[in-house]
């Protein structure tokens, strides 16, 4: 059975302690040379019990916990694991190059294709160069650039989706992040190649909306997807950011919630505690998703891809509809 | 994913002739403290005749101004907002929403129809700031895509009064993806060369503008009016840097080259009126 190797979050520490009590038990056995065998099993037993239990009922906040643990595997990360070629393009042609959002040239199961994904960084430095995956009007005009160079040569895109939000700052307002985004949105109803969206972890608002238009929206299982920050809406609806974990429930952002609601089209598992636990098992859910949805829509007419998407995105609102005399 | 429920007998196309016309015969101008008659505040479209201050206005008032009088036929009457999420939380979304149909008389931030501006017919969409702060949910998403709809259908121009807070936090994602939709809307509009105008008032943030109050063939404000998308408490909180003078605001966007134009309420219908000369493209929008 693997073992924690990640810095454990505070909800796994029943885990970790039992795993601890088994490295004890077996470094006393081999000291004192005793027989636990049936010792080892039993523990062995609950600490897989300890996991689907935990695992098994993850709390909204817990998840969020999870898609923001350091080590979840981010968009070049799976690329490394997913596609045979990444060729990197840079740059919006007008201002800068937006780190904070890649793009380029895929090719994954043999399928040529057009990837964008918004980057964060693993450390201080890293994190610095990719603005915490904030991405600032250039990278959602780069995104753009990228896309329609994708619908000029018939590429698929793959949106990957892992964002606190598009960068909140003077420049990015002064250059017109709001702009950048809206005009995405509106021109990803008219891309004339199909579209995929994957929410890898954090699908933050405007932010993840600026690249998140497609024929099939998916997301994985520990991600969330939400029209505010869980900690922005508790310091509004609550007056208090430390009410995040309530407001992370009442937003209905995760994947059951959306799936249920029909804002998502299909969940991609992960691992046991997610993804950061086993890049690897983690990335062949995602390819595999990936391709099949790809394989689908590639057989689909075009304009009648496109007439869809426009429905799907129209359809989404819920209200009640008084019946009005004629 | 409409909810067809509560049958009754209001019509979804009324002609509306609503006034709201603040009671009493005085209003102190939020801005420089003078005291204004309220019969001559009206006749200057509640604009403050000493420092142009423009006074917050409910939608109908909006269209009075803006519209050919009688022209205005109201539209999507019956779209009522739901509790889709069951929000828990410290304030129940159900008592928000009566809270404030109550207060505006309306059913949600949104009203619209169509009109005619100095003989031209227009679809007309205007967002109040008087309900919940126009934040965006379903219902002034889909009235908003209905607009526009109407006005590719009817071959005519489309104009949607801005405003908002925000995004509508008690409705989630469905929030979210009205972004999605009103945009998804106005590139079918557009590929039939039809044209739209967005005008900004105050205030008109972050998913509104991420959306359809930038997508317009023309953008124009109102004076001093608040734009942008992300709050400037955010903005501050984030970046622990001093905002420039006048940032987010009108003038501040029109420096930046992100508006057309900046015009005062008084002006609006005949700018647009002129200005809308000029979209006549292939289509003729003379009724
Ligand atoms: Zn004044």
């Amino acid at each position: 059975m693997e073992k924690i190797k990640v810095q454990p979050l505070e909800f796994e520490k029943p885990i970790v302690e039992l795993e601890k009590m088994l490295d004890e038990l077996e470094a006393h056995s081999k000291e004192h040379a005793v027989d636990i065998t049936d010792e080892v099993a039993q523990l062995h037993q609950r600490i897989r019990e300890t996991k689907q239990e935990i695992y098994s009922n993850l709390t909204p906040w817990q998840r969020v916990q999870i898609v923001r643990h350091p080590r979840r595997p981010f968009a070049l990360d799976y690329l490394k694991l997913i596609a045979t070629d990444f060729t990197e393009l840079s740059g919006d042609r007008l201002f800068g190059n937006d780190r904070a959002l890649i793009g380029g040239f895929a090719t994954i199961n043999d399928i040529k294709c057009l990837v964008l994904g918004q980057q964060k960084g693993r450390d201080t430095k890293e994190n610095l160069m990719r603005n915490f995956g904030c991405a600032h009007p250039e990278g959602y005009r780069k995104a753009l650039r990228l896309m329609r160079l994708a619908d000029k040569f018939k590429l698929p895109i793959i949106c990957l989706i892992d964002t606190p939000g598009a960068y909140p700052g003077v420049a990015s307002e002064q250059r017109h992040v709001a702009e950048a985004i809206a005009v995405n949105i509106r021109e990803m109803f008219q891309l004339q190649v199909p579209i995929i969206a994957v929410v890898l972890g954090e699908g933050g608002s405007g932010g993840a909306l600026g690249i998140g238009i497609a024929d099939k929206v998916l997301i994985l299982e520990n991600a969330y997807y939400s029209v505010i920050s869980p900690e922005g809406c508790a310091a509004i609806l609550w007056k208090d950011a430390k009410m995040a974990p309530q407001a992370a429930a009442a937003l209905k952002m995760t994947s059951p919630d959306l799936k249920e609601l029909g804002l998502v089209d299909d969940v991609i598992p992960e691992p046991p505690g997610g993804a950061h636990h086993d890049w690897e098992q983690a990335a062949e859910s995602l390819k595999s998703a990936i391709v099949r949805h790809l394989e689908k829509l590639q057989k689909t007419d075009i304009e009648k891809l496109l007439d869809q998407r426009y429905d799907k995105f129209r359809a989404f609102g819920v209200f009640e509809e008084e019946e009005a005399a004629v | 994913m409409a909810v067809f429920t509560k049958p009754d007998f209001k019509s979804s196309t009324v002609k509306s002739k609503k006034k709201e016309i603040p009671e009493g015969l005085w209003t102190k101008c939020e801005s420089c403290g003078e005291v204004l008659f309220n019969k001559e505040l009206q006749d200057n479209q509640m604009v403050c005749k000493v420092c142009g201050h423009h006074f917050n206005i409910g939608g109908h008032d909006r269209l009075r101004f803006l519209l050919d009088p009688e022209s205005f036929e109201e539209h999507d009457t019956n779209l009522i907002p739901v509790d889709v999420l069951k929000f828990t939380g410290a304030t129940s979304y159900v008592d928000r929403l009566k809270t404030y149909q109550k207060k505006t008389g309306l059913n949600d931030a949104v009203v619209s129809g169509l009109g005619k501006i100095e003989g031209q017919a227009v679809s007309v969409a205007v967002m109040d700031f008087n309900f919940l702060a126009a934040t965006m949910g379903s219902v002034v998403g889909e009235k908003i895509a209905r607009a526009i709809e109407r006005g590719t259908k009817k071959k005519i121009p489309v104009i949607v009064i801005c405003a908002s807070g925000g995004a509508r936090m008690h409705e989630g994602m469905f929030s979210l993806m009205q972004m999605a939709k009103t945009s998804g809307a106005l590139a079918r509009h557009a590929k039939k060369g039809l044209p739209y105008i967005a005008v900004l008032t105050n205030p008109t943030m972050a998913g509104v503008m991420a959306s359809f109050a930038t997508l317009g063939d023309l953008i124009i404000a109102e004076p001093k009016a608040m734009i942008g998308f992300a709050g400037a408490r955010v903005i501050k909180g984030t970046t622990q840097a001093d905002l420039p003078k006048g940032f987010q605001t009108a003038e501040f966007l029109l420096d930046h080259g992100l508006i057309d134009m900046i015009v005062p309420r008084q002006q609006m219908r005949s700018t647009l009126a002129k200005t809308l000369g000029y979209l006549g493209g292939r289509h003729t929008h003379k009724s």
